[in-house]
């Protein structure tokens, strides 16, 4: 029958260019989705289903009393219309009331993420939950690991002595002078970047990854037997658990040999 | 001036959201909060994009309330207007495109510049692979392209690479297909035609008075919907109308109105 002949073909070209172009047009989407170095606002949820939820209205930009978060644009080689700020120009001052978490409507900034229960058992904003990013150093560039005197990092972190503590050691080039240190700590940084944008050296030498970027993750068979908490993972453990791995039938004689 | 009875209305609409958006990020305002995508008004009354929602359910997330009520205003208040009046009153892409519009008819080009033959029926396709890609790749795969956004976001937060995008849809209209964005490949249009199919405010034609000078065809972005022109009384019921009312301002024989299509004297025209 021609007429179901052409129907079938019309159909296949039709197909044929839908692929065509949800092909280019996801190739598109995924380079851009690929850009893993954006920093979101506080009480972000994960960047996945950040993605799929953010509505690119622009509240929590315009909520920011401090012009710190901008929308991402074409050519910024970041998923286009979402939120993002560059610590380096203009970080997040961490407001106490964090008004671009309440302003978003799609509960892509989730106030559960930044809250915690007071004494009356009511949740209060708290914006130090917040989990942004990790400020990391690098050693070689910065001046207090080389033994000079500077603490503009410490002295900018809104949570001093927590998030950054200074480490003295002996400068064991001079033999008599102090080494200090900044030393930052995972659990408490929630990765506003005011370190980073007080950082004296011309290009900062302590900057905020993404988190997931910034990490390692160890894996689950090490477990700090002097660290109470970590020691707990050892609870329910009853009997002795011998790893199996590929090489556990061969005797380490034969295996290092290979 | 009968020539821009809602041309200018409709410049100035669109002109004017897109103004109280930038000035409520600009200066503070607290009238309209937001973009096109999603907004607040007054502080209270959550408005959002239900083409964007739909993608980002389809992508996996889980739909705020905020979002789902604001989608469901947007979504009833053009349903009951009917047509695509977002189109051709609240889009800022339509005046890129009635521009390209303009300077192909203002050079008489169309016949030179011969239109790609592209089917209206693509911006359906669209739709679904909006929704597909959304699905595969977990993000609101339109929402990432669209030159609608790149607009209304470019004017109130600023431009970026953003302004290549809405350059392209002018180019494409000037150059590739007369009314090509709009009247063929838009998602956005495509879904509010399904949205508007039986809303109350369309085109009504009055065979008795038509002299078949056929400027309404003419003007018209959307030439299929006007099928009925020479033939016979009646009102537009097509949802790809976008309810710009151009047909209204050229006509002279005072055939062509607005009308409610639920009125007593259409019921009798559509059946």
């Amino acid at each position: 029958m021609p007429e179901r002949r052409e129907f079938l073909l019309k159909g296949i070209k039709s197909l044929g260019l839908a692929a065509t172009g949800g092909l280019a047009w996801s190739a598109f989407i995924k380079e851009g989705k690929s850009a893993p170095l954006i920093l979101r606002p506080p009480g972000a949820v994960p960047e996945k289903k950040f993605l799929a939820s953010c509505t690119k209205c622009g509240m929590c930009v315009e909520a920011c009393p401090y012009d710190a978060l901008e929308l991402a644009k074409q050519g910024d080689n970041k998923p286009v219309g979402t939120p993002y700020y560059t610590p380096r120009t203009n970080p997040c001052y961490m407001c106490k009331d964090i008004p671009c978490v309440p302003a978003c409507p799609s509960g892509s900034l989730d106030k559960a993420l930044v809250s915690e229960k007071d004494e009356n058992g009511e949740l209060q904003l708290n914006v130090n939950l917040s989990k942004m990013g990790l400020a990391v150093i690098d050693r070689e560039t910065c001046i207090a690991y080389s033994g000079i005197q500077c603490d503009a990092c410490y002295r900018a972190c809104p949570l001093i002595d927590k998030a950054i503590t200074i480490d003295y050691t002996r400068n064991e080039r001079t033999g008599k002078h102090a080494m200090r240190a900044p030393v930052v700590h995972s659990g408490a940084c929630t990765g506003c970047g005011l370190c980073e944008k007080a950082c004296i050296t011309k290009k900062a030498s302590i900057f905020v990854l993404p988190t997931e970027i910034a990490m390692g993750e160890s894996s689950e068979r090490y477990i700090k037997g002097w660290d109470e908490r970590d020691e707990e993972r050892m609870k329910d453990v009853t009997e002795e658990v011998t790893t199996q791995t590929p090489r556990s039938g061969k005797s380490p004689l034969d295996y290092l040999n290979e | 001036m009968r020539k821009y009875k809602y041309q200018i209305p409709r410049r100035l609409l669109q002109i004017g959201i897109l103004f109280i958006f930038f000035a409520g990020n600009s200066y503070g305002w607290n009238v309209l909060r937001g973009n096109l995508s999603s907004a607040r008004v007054l502080d209270a009354v959550p408005l959002s994009d239900p083409f964007a929602v739909l993608q980002s359910f389809s992508a996996g997330a889980s739909i705020a309330a905020d979002v789902l009520i604001g989608a469901l205003i947007i979504l009833i208040f053009y349903a009951v207007l009917g047509g695509r009046v977002f189109c051709g009153w609240v889009c800022p892409v339509n005046m890129i495109t009635d521009l390209a519009d303009k300077i192909r008819t203002f050079f008489n080009l169309d016949d030179t510049w011969k239109s790609w033959d592209i089917k209206r029926g693509v911006r359906y396709w669209v739709i679904a692979l909006s929704v597909v890609l959304s699905a595969i790749l977990g993000v609101t795969a339109f929402e990432w392209i669209s030159p609608i956004g790149a607009l209304h976001r470019g004017i109130i937060y600023g431009f970026g690479f953003g302004w290549a995008f809405v350059l392209i849809v002018f180019l494409f209209d000037l150059f590739a297909v007369k009314n090509g964005f709009c009247g063929h490949v838009c998602p956005l249009g495509g879904f509010y035609s399904l949205i508007g199919r039986f809303g109350f405010l369309r085109i009504g034609y009055d065979r008795d008075k038509c002299t078949e000078c056929m400027k309404c065809i003419a003007i018209c972005p959307e030439k299929q919907v006007l099928h009925m022109v020479g033939k016979q009384s009646g009102a537009v019921l097509s949802g790809e109308c976008i309810n710009c009312g151009r047909c209204v301002e050229e006509c002279d024989d005072d055939s062509i109105h607005f009308s409610n299509i639920y009125s007593k004297k259409y019921k009798r025209h559509a059946s």
